[in-house]
């Protein structure tokens, strides 16, 4: 693949990707910059591509105005919890799907096989049903409860589990360790990184979600960040400072998830579409 | 069967199952409860005239011989799949050339890559609301000032859904990407080596080497990017509420009308049910297409 001397052709190419990259990127950066400008700058022609001196103006305005906060806090107690309840859970399962012997364990994996593919979109409509019935509507426990269970999590811990070398438990066993000791003091430190990275590809995935808390929350207070922000845009008309400011305190918590740790989240998406 | 001992290995099973239903318990819970139980209740809601309180009565197959002549849904479900054409194939080819063009770089790789996978971990309304309809305004809009145009985009009936699958590619290639590039480095060096002490150039080798041994990748990656984009919602529901003049009207906006603004949760759930069986019949007919190519 590779001529090994580089050629001009290669620093074409490689000049191309990173104008390329840039590009990409640009899309990104006119938001924040757009967040530090005056109101007044963002409409001006031609544009202003550097802010300078940057103006907070905007963000002091949605932080005062506005429940933006409040929806911060929300989704925080929403993604943590979530991804705390769904990482727990689905490692308790998956080490009893790969070690321990149960009735009905064929049958609970094969479902997981199938559930996995189930689009939630198409399960929305009973889901509000029975949140109203449960009065979960507008709750943490509405925003929470329904995205615990992820059957993806419990079939890639299951595969991690199902290579660790079976000794290791036996041995444990003899030692008198229980099972619930196997599995937070051996399984899960030999598995470290791919339960991290599955942390943060669902912690990610649960600050994004849209459709959910779209459904599940009606009243201003309750609303998440992706849901809420909405909200606040179309109460400002023409803001685009402001609408700009949302958007960068939005994606402060993923961004930052995944630049902190870039290769976990690689790994988790690789075990996640069945790459390992 | 034998009476077991009390201290067999009969008892020991028990114990033992005693545990696995121990560990097994909290996810079945949640399972159960918000996965299974809304899945098969969709089922039984499609055959019901209930409304979204989920208060109605079994009413057969009303809903879906209603859905059949059903104009309306037809039309999203024809904007879906204009959707899926726009998006399956660029965005797994785009995927397929970034990763291409990434690979080739050593000490950029990481920023490069970084760079372009970013945008996937945004919130869709960051996504919709501040990055596209903000460039993309008809007034100040960064794209019209460049084009020096006045072009309402996300109004214009036959660039809203172009629009939204140009948004949808930028936003998720990274995912794309990152596949291919985890496919590419599986490819063993040997293979190149071998085929360039046979004489082949760059060009063949990319032809003959690359192209058949990431095929196992990318007809996974289409597989699924076509589930992905029949599910889509959030940026149509975010850019164009399915507007303007209902172009953009999918499947899944449909439903969620029907059941949160009509009140029908009864036809909503029949909605439902039609894009699943549309996705599986979908996947199930690619992935014997794809198969049949890749032993070809």
């Amino acid at each position: 693949m590779k001529t090994g001397k580089t050629s001009i052709l290669g620093i074409a190419c490689t000049v191309f990707t990173v104008i390329l990259a840039i590009a990409w990127l640009f899309p990104v950066y006119w938001m924040g910059a757009t967040s530090l400008k005056a109101e007044t700058d963002t409409i001006v022609n031609p544009p202003i591509l550097f802010p300078w001196p940057p103006n907070l103006d905007a963000f002091v305005y949605i932080i005062q105005n506005s429940p933006f906060f409040r929806w911060y806090l929300n989704t925080v107690i929403t993604s943590v919890s979530v991804t705390f309840l769904c990482i727990l859970f689905s490692l308790m399962c998956a080490y009893a799907l790969s070690r321990l012997e149960f009735w009905g364990k064929r049958i609970l994996y094969a479902s997981l096989l199938v559930g996995f593919m189930l689009p939630f979109a198409t399960m929305a409509v009973p889901l509000f049903m029975f949140m109203t019935q449960l009065n979960f509507v507008n709750s943490f426990a509405g925003l929470i409860a329904p995205q615990v269970a992820t059957p993806l999590a419990v079939i890639v811990f299951k595969q991690f589990f199902d290579e660790v070398p079976r000794d290791f438990r036996d041995a444990a066993l003899i030692d008198g360790a229980s099972e619930f000791k196997i599995l937070f003091k051996i399984y899960l430190p030999v598995n470290w990184s791919i339960v991290w990275a599955m942390s943060i590809i669902i912690f990610i995935g649960t600050w994004n979600n849209f459709l959910w808390p779209l459904i599940v929350t009606n009243s201003t207070p309750m609303l998440t960040v992706p849901v809420g922000m909405t909200q606040v845009q179309s109460a400002y008309g023409v803001a685009f400072a402001k609408i700009c400011a949302t958007g960068v305190l939005a994606s402060i918590p993923t961004a930052a998830a995944y630049i902190l740790f870039q290769k976990r989240v690689t790994q988790g998406i690789m075990a996640a579409a069945g790459l390992k | 069967m034998p009476p077991a001992e009390p201290n067999g290995p009969q008892k020991k099973r028990n114990r033992n199952s005693w545990v696995a239903y121990a560990f097994v318990g909290p996810f079945l819970l949640f399972y159960v409860l918000f996965l299974i139980y809304p899945a098969v209740r969709v089922v039984y809601l499609s055959l019901t005239n209930s409304d979204i309180a989920g208060l109605g009565h079994f009413i057969g197959l009303a809903n879906y011989h209603e859905l059949v002549f059903d104009q309306e849904f037809w039309v999203a479900v024809g904007h879906t799949v204009y959707f899926v054409v726009l998006t399956v194939v660029p965005n797994t080819a785009v995927g397929f050339f970034l990763a291409l063009l990434v690979l080739r770089l050593k000490r950029l790789r990481l920023p490069i890559l970084s760079a372009f996978f970013l945008p996937f971990v945004l919130p869709v309304s960051v996504v919709t609301n501040c990055i596209a309809l903000w460039m993309l305004d008809a007034n100040f809009g960064i794209v019209n000032n460049l084009l020096g145009t006045n072009t309402a985009w996300f109004g214009d009936v036959g660039f809203a859904m172009p629009g939204v699958a140009l948004v949808t590619i930028w936003w998720t290639v990274g995912f794309n990407m990152l596949l291919f590039i985890a496919g590419l480095q599986n490819i063993p060096v040997e293979y190149y080596e071998a085929a360039a002490l046979d004489g082949a150039n760059g060009f063949q080798r990319f032809l003959f080497v690359t192209c058949p041994l990431i095929w196992p990748v990318a007809s996974l990656v289409l597989i699924l990017q076509l589930i992905a984009q029949f599910k889509i919602f959030d940026q149509v529901y975010l850019l164009t509420f399915g507007g303007p003049s209902n172009a953009t009207t999918v499947v899944l906006l449909y439903m969620y009308r029907e059941a949160f603004q009509q009140g029908r949760g009864g036809y909503a759930s029949a909605v439902a049910m039609a894009l699943v069986l549309i996705i599986v019949v979908v996947s199930l007919v690619q992935a014997r297409l794809l198969r049949l190519k890749s032993v070809r």
